[in-house]
């Protein structure tokens, strides 16, 4: 009888062509997916060296990371020069005969809300793109993670990757979340008591009753942080609810072939008794609404407690604060909800249920960025945009926007942004500005008071 | 890619931990879709005064005198974690870096350095603060032997996976080595387009 298999175990095994040197191997590659800030750079390097793409059908391309979000856009973006990123990704794509959802293209949006919209990742398949937010995709029970430029090209070029075998860690949600505490509470609190290298040269496979319970937009913000914890990609086991959710979808296999493709998916699970390298569990009720203070994800805390005393000096001073300073009522400038993490459908209609009939804090600003196009109209079909705009928001198109500060828009200077986002270092949403990640709901309750607030205090 | 063998270099001390790719290359500093032109902008919120001025900020270590040459580049913890963006290295290689040291990398930021030629060193927190105290004495890494070592003959060995290093130590091109296994390639293809048809968007699968 065969040892028994973790899910990466079955991922792996079915994607390695050839064996290497000691650890590493040669592995099939089934999707690759770019976009605009260095889409150019690959394709275009790849021409110049002469190389074709092995399968042009099996690489995608979007335009998300520098598009302007203002109503009415075109190519033009805030960035200084960014307009060429775009035309320059438009024209190597083409050239290459990749599939491009462009700029004003009813698919655009970020790769990873996209990506899973369109059933362009599927379970078992293995997914690369530059962007280290990539592992969101393992929520469908893929092998899905972020390269660099040239992995990009090599992945183009030959439909493989020469890549380490990463070694496994099973990380256990075990009971229920309390009522409003969500996913982006979990990966937080994961970060903060366990340091945000710890998942290093690890494939996380996230498992547990309060993982199970989640829906398919929620496993994408668990595992989109998953890089925020140094691993290589965080993934879960597929069940009924993927499968339902990809039924349909412009990339999934249709009718005999999707039941096809779905009895072979549902033997992606970790099977009894199999052995990860690393084992963490964490009970879900012990999780409260988090909020980063300082300038890593593992600086984060209970949204009711305070700044830690043994916070590094750097980081207090770069975000102002001192130890054993509350985190509510914080005072706060900003609010942004959006972002690969949690810009999708069901971010925004958490948060609009808590801003409905309410306004933000007088001179406040708050932007909602939603993650599609598509997202962006389902929420504007439902009302959500009219609730966001009624509340004070700006409503945006959609793209990665002030996620990251590209050199165009970005905060008043040395503003302090509460923000749906994934990262809060130094600069990362501007010079000088404060970012304290959270969840959208969060955002939305801090963005009413002014101040950094528990959403649960909030009458729904 | 320029082969690395062994290098003795003055190592410039960064003793920060999470340096994320946005500090080693700010996202405003790409400032086209080429992979060169991005050295002056390496750093660029700690290494000038304001990010609008180029005016060097002195207390930043690679404006002072002794680093100017540093070539060693000596960080903290989850060194290059954040976004993926291989800017980051192509803007240290540019600046003149052949080898990071650090307790640990953040694993995009690991192998984009061994596609770029620079060397990923991992070693012990201790061994790195005493690198670091070193400086800026010049400090020896040698990639045959796997080991860093100071003037005084005090070192300490270092792993790296066997693929990754005969990378760096012959400067081989990664996709001409993978394309000479054509063959093998082509071959799990053709099996796995029967277990999996639905992985293949071609006309001919669809």
């Amino acid at each position: 009888m065969s040892r028994p298999r973790t899910l990466f175990d079955k991922i792996w095994d079915a994607h390695v062509i050839a064996p290497l040197d000691a650890g590493s191997a040669l592995v099939a590659i089934d999707r690759v997916f770019l976009h605009e800030r260095t889409g150019a750079a690959a394709l275009n390097s790849l021409a110049a060296a002469g190389r074709p793409i092995l399968d042009p059908a099996r690489v995608f391309c979007v335009m998300d990371h520098i598009v302007d979000t203002r109503p009415g856009r075109d190519d033009r973006t805030l960035m200084p020069g960014g307009q060429a990123f775009i035309t320059e990704t438009r024209a190597a794509a083409r050239a290459a005969g990749i599939t491009l959802f462009d700029v004003t293209d009813a698919d655009q949006g970020i790769t990873h809300v996209i990506s899973p919209e369109l059933g362009v990742v599927l379970p078992g398949c293995t997914l690369v793109a530059p962007d280290s937010h990539t592992c969101t995709q393992g929520a469908f029970g893929a092998l899905a993670w972020g390269i660099g430029t040239s992995e990009a090209e090599h992945a183009m070029a030959t439909g493989t990757l020469r890549i380490a075998r990463p070694r496994t860690m099973r990380v256990a949600f075990t009971g229920a979340l309390s009522p409003g505490v969500t996913p982006k509470d979990m990966i937080l609190a994961l970060i903060a008591r366990h340091g945000a290298g710890s998942g290093k040269g690890h494939a996380i496979e996230f498992t547990g009753s309060a993982v199970t319970a989640l829906d398919m937009e929620a496993r994408m913000t668990l595992c989109n942080m998953a890089t925020e914890f140094s691993a290589m990609t965080g993934m879960i086991a597929p069940d009924a609810r993927t499968f339902d959710w990809l039924r349909g979808r412009r990339y999934a296999p249709a009718g005999r072939a999707f039941d096809a493709a779905v009895a072979a998916w549902r033997t992606l699970a970790s099977d009894p008794g199999a052995v990860f390298d690393a084992y963490i569990a964490i009970d879900a009720a012990t999780i409260e609404p988090m909020v980063s203070w300082g300038t890593s994800p593992e600086h984060s805390a209970p949204i009711s407690g305070t700044v830690p005393e043994a916070a590094p000096d750097r980081a207090l001073a770069y975000m102002d604060l001192r130890p054993g300073q509350p985190l509510l009522g914080l005072a706060i400038d900003a609010a942004f909800i959006g972002s690969c993490t949690n810009g999708r459908l069901s971010d925004l209609r958490r948060a609009a249920a808590l801003l409905q009939g309410r306004r933000i804090a007088p001179g406040l600003r708050a932007l909602c960025v939603p993650g599609s196009s598509a997202v962006k109209r389902a929420a504007e079909a439902e009302g959500l945009d009219r609730i966001f705009l009624d509340a004070g928001f700006e409503w945006r198109e959609s793209g990665c926007s002030m996620c990251f500060y590209a050199g165009g828009e970005s905060f008043a200077p040395g503003s302090r942004v509460i923000s749906s986002t994934n990262r809060n270092f130094e600069g990362r949403q501007g010079p000088g500005i404060r970012t304290h990640i959270a969840s959208p709901e969060t955002v939305a309750a801090s963005a009413l008071a002014g101040h950094i607030a528990d959403p649960r205090a909030v009458t729904q | 890619m320029t082969p690395f063998t062994t290098l003795t270099a003055v190592a410039a001390p960064l003793l920060r931990d999470n340096v994320d790719t946005d500090a080693i290359i700010p996202s405003r500093e790409m400032k086209s879709t080429a992979r060169t032109g991005l050295a002056e902008g390496l750093f660029a919120a700690w290494r000038y005064r304001s990010p609008d001025s180029r005016a060097p900020d002195p207390g930043f270590v690679l404006n002072q005198p002794d680093f100017a040459a540093a070539q060693i580049l000596v960080g903290g913890a989850n060194f290059g974690c954040g976004s993926s963006r291989e800017h980051a290295v192509w803007a240290l290689a540019e600046y003149g870096f052949r080898a990071v040291i650090a307790p640990g990398f953040a694993p995009i930021f690991f192998g984009n350095c061994i596609r770029n030629g620079i060397v990923p060193v991992v070693l012990s927190p201790d061994a790195v603060t005493q690198i670091a105290e070193a400086a800026p004495g010049p400090v020896t890494v040698d990639l045959r032997a796997l080991r860093v070592s100071l003037a005084d003959g005090t070192g300490w060995d270092f792993a790296l996976e066997a693929e990754a290093r005969t990378m760096l130590l012959e400067g081989v091109d990664a996709i001409d080595l993978t394309l000479k296994q054509h063959a093998l390639i082509s071959a799990f293809h053709d099996r796995d387009r029967m277990a999996r048809p639905w992985i293949y968007l071609d006309e001919a699968a669809r």
